[in-house]
């Protein structure tokens, strides 16, 4: 068996390989040098590289991402950490009108990488669980990642930060724990190419990020139905491989698209959309989107109980589009784990 | 003591600066400048009183009314007038406007249109500059609505943890628009005051009067180049034109006839011809062969526009990403 490390420690081992080849690089974000060290993902990054390139931050989103760029237009590399995605919200103005338009104005690049943690579960409510991916492409100029395996969130946060434009590197919580085969050293994923990870003949799924897991434990059990999928882990959200896509949609002719953000207006959406416009001809019957309900997410422990999707939720949407009739009977045996936690390694406190 | 060398080239740069604003004044209603633009006449002073102070190599930014920053640190007229005209030889390829000027050549790093929004990108930029030990400074324009942003705290906040070499340049002209300063902040509270509070050096000027900008202006920098950190410089002054566009508005009455006229009375350039006066070298020719140089320049510099061909339409979906 190859080495295998968890998602947390690939994006650990990326910012050290990062900031070793190239000392322009410079790291940032509340916390990236206490003992928790954002989730263990910049632990020992200052011991190494020194207080001047890995620094904790005051709580100034927006200006922290305005020096972001600046710093960027004069030859530093940054890559700045926000422990949810909810607080990068102070920093739009400078994220929209500053990061996504410096090039298509001025012609100079923004080489700066912005990682985003998503919250999930464990009371983390309304305003710690947004996934605001769909945001971010709707704007010209940013590029957007969600990896969802070890070996891709190192090899895409390496691409991002080499890239020479803003991007939007998007972890879920519930992945960081999550092992993968990763290998050593300089290792790159491209972004803007998604990942076909199961090959099947009955209905191409599009997903990202966690819901790639919950697909996986979905194909299982559809498997034993003799329903067989091809999954898509889009891995970029912005640009989209729409090439990908559509290559599946013409074998299988059916679709399912998932989103971990609010339905309207969603990633998902797009992938229906430009599926029905670019593939009308091939598709079989009528496509369908999984995602969040139009609503704030829920705290409490019951709240939540039906409200995120998971892999029976997938199946469910799976036979609508096959246009099997559904009894109501899927269970994926998940053991003691309760619904509001990714696993038994997670003890919050978030 | 008045350094006449220095005093020379504020005048000439002021009146370039001057010029150029009023052919555009003239020029607008022609209507081949289809931005909103917004004129900088009668605030010469603080432009050029820091950028004579300021060296080629330091870096600028600057807001919506950036005409006179970008002309004072040397920027291009020929560009910035094509940029105005969205003509492909604008400094901005005809992307970006009157409100999006760029000359790096001579270090003027970017305007924008956003209030505040350049303050922590030319903080950034002094990061970068005392990561790369740079002797080097930014300095950033901004306005006293700025003031108001929290991006504007956020920023000043960390050049001062940091003691980035970063030079804030606050303009303050009393109004936001038609706002007046008394309904948009406390009555007595002094803007440069506040901002020592935060934790830098801070002073104050006549920004009228561009000897004493200039003389502020390399107090702050040398302090900064020693090493000091941030400082900050408040200078008062006055927009004699509407906020955005060619025209006169005391007629809206959001401001009184009077106040205006006091401010006129004390132009930048009136002041400085009036110090200059006791400088032996300096005539009625002078001023002449200076204002007739200036309006060569700015003509130039509409010749060069209107000549220039438009960008095509299909140039519109280029440069989205860097490669």
């Amino acid at each position: 068996m190859k080495r295998q490390i968890t998602f947390i420690k690939a994006i650990n081992e990326a910012l050290f390989e990062a900031m070793k080849e190239d000392n322009s690089i410079i790291c940032y974000g509340l916390g990236v040098d206490d003992p928790k060290g954002i989730f263990g993902s910049t632990i020992g990054l200052q011991e190494k590289f020194g207080e001047e390139r890995v620094f904790d931050m005051p709580a100034s989103e927006n200006a922290m991402t305005g020096i972001a760029i600046g710093a960027s237009l004069n030859n530093i590399r940054p890559v700045m950490v926000h422990q949810r995605t909810d607080f990068f919200l102070l920093a739009m103005d400078q994220l929209v009108n500053s990061a996504a338009k410096w090039h298509y104005i001025f012609g100079a690049c923004v080489p700066i990488t912005i990682r985003l943690i998503v919250g999930q579960g464990w009371g983390n409510g309304p305003t710690h669980s947004q996934s605001l991916h769909s945001w971010f492409s709707h704007i010209p100029g940013l590029k957007v990642v969600m990896p969802t395996t070890a070996a891709d969130a190192k090899g895409l946060l390496l691409s991002a930060i080499a890239d020479n434009n803003p991007v939007i590197f998007i972890e879920h919580r519930w992945l960081h724990n999550m092992q993968g085969e990763v290998p050593e050293g300089d290792y790159r994923i491209p972004i803007g190419k998604a990942k076909l990870i199961n090959e099947g003949n009955d209905i191409s799924i599009v997903s990202m990020s966690y819901l790639t897991i919950e697909a996986k434990l979905a194909i299982e059990y559809l498997k034993e139905k003799d329903i067989s999928v091809d999954l898509i882990d889009l891995r970029t959200v912005k640009p989209i491989d729409w090439d990908t896509i559509y290559k599946s949609v013409k074998k299988t002719g059916k679709l399912l698209a998932l989103d971990i953000g609010n339905a309207t207006n969603s990633v998902a959406s797009e992938v229906i959309a430009k599926v029905s416009i670019n593939c009308f001809e091939d598709l079989k019957s009528a496509p369908q989107r999984l995602a969040l309900p139009d609503y704030p997410i829920p705290t409490g422990f019951s709240l939540t109980q039906k409200f995120f999707n998971r892999a029976e939720d997938i199946i469910e949407s799976v036979y609508q589009v096959l246009g099997i009739a559904d009894n109501g009977s899927v269970v994926i045996d998940r053991g003691e784990t309760p619904h509001d936690v990714p696993g038994d390694w997670f003890k919050g406190p978030f | 003591m008045i350094d006449w060398e220095i005093a020379i080239k504020l005048y000439k740069n002021m009146q370039l600066i001057r010029h150029i604003e009023e052919t555009i004044a003239r020029k607008y209603t022609e209507w081949k400048m289809r931005c909103p633009t917004h004129l900088s006449i009668g605030q010469e002073g603080i432009a050029s009183g820091v950028s004579i102070a300021l060296s080629k190599a330091d870096l600028v930014m600057s807001t919506h009314r950036s005409h006179a920053h970008y002309i004072a640190k040397g920027g291009d007229p020929n560009t910035l007038i094509a940029e105005i005209y969205g003509k492909s030889t604008g400094c901005s390829s005809g992307i970006g406007g009157s409100m999006h000027l760029i000359d790096k050549s001579v270090g003027f790093m970017g305007s924008t249109s956003i209030v505040g929004n350049t303050i922590p990108i030319a903080v950034g930029l002094g990061l970068s500059l005392k990561l790369q030990k740079s002797k080097h400074i930014s300095c950033v324009y901004f306005g006293d609505g700025s003031i108001e942003e929290g991006v504007f705290y956020e920023s000043v906040n960390f050049a001062a943890i940091k003691k980035l070499p970063v030079l804030f340049i606050c303009e303050n002209n009393f109004y936001s628009v038609y706002s007046s300063l008394k309904v948009r902040q406390p009555e007595g509270r002094k803007i440069y005051k506040m901002v020592e509070g935060i934790g830098i050096k801070s002073a104050f000027g006549d920004g009228n009067n561009a000897i004493e900008v200039n003389n502020l202006t390399k107090n702050a920098i040398t302090s900064i180049r020693e090493g000091n950190g941030p400082y900050f410089l408040e200078f008062s002054t006055y927009r004699w034109l509407e906020h955005c566009g060619p025209n006169y508005d005391n007629d809206l009455g959001y401001r009184s006839f009077n106040e205006y006229s006091d401010w006129k009375e004390k132009d930048p350039i009136v002041m400085l011809e009036k110090q200059l006066k006791e400088y032996d070298e300096f005539s009625n020719e002078k001023i002449s062969t200076i204002r007739n140089h200036s309006q060569k320049i700015a003509d130039e510099a509409f010749e060069f526009a209107e000549s220039s061909p438009f960008p095509k339409p299909e140039d519109a979906y280029k440069n989205l990403y860097s490669e």
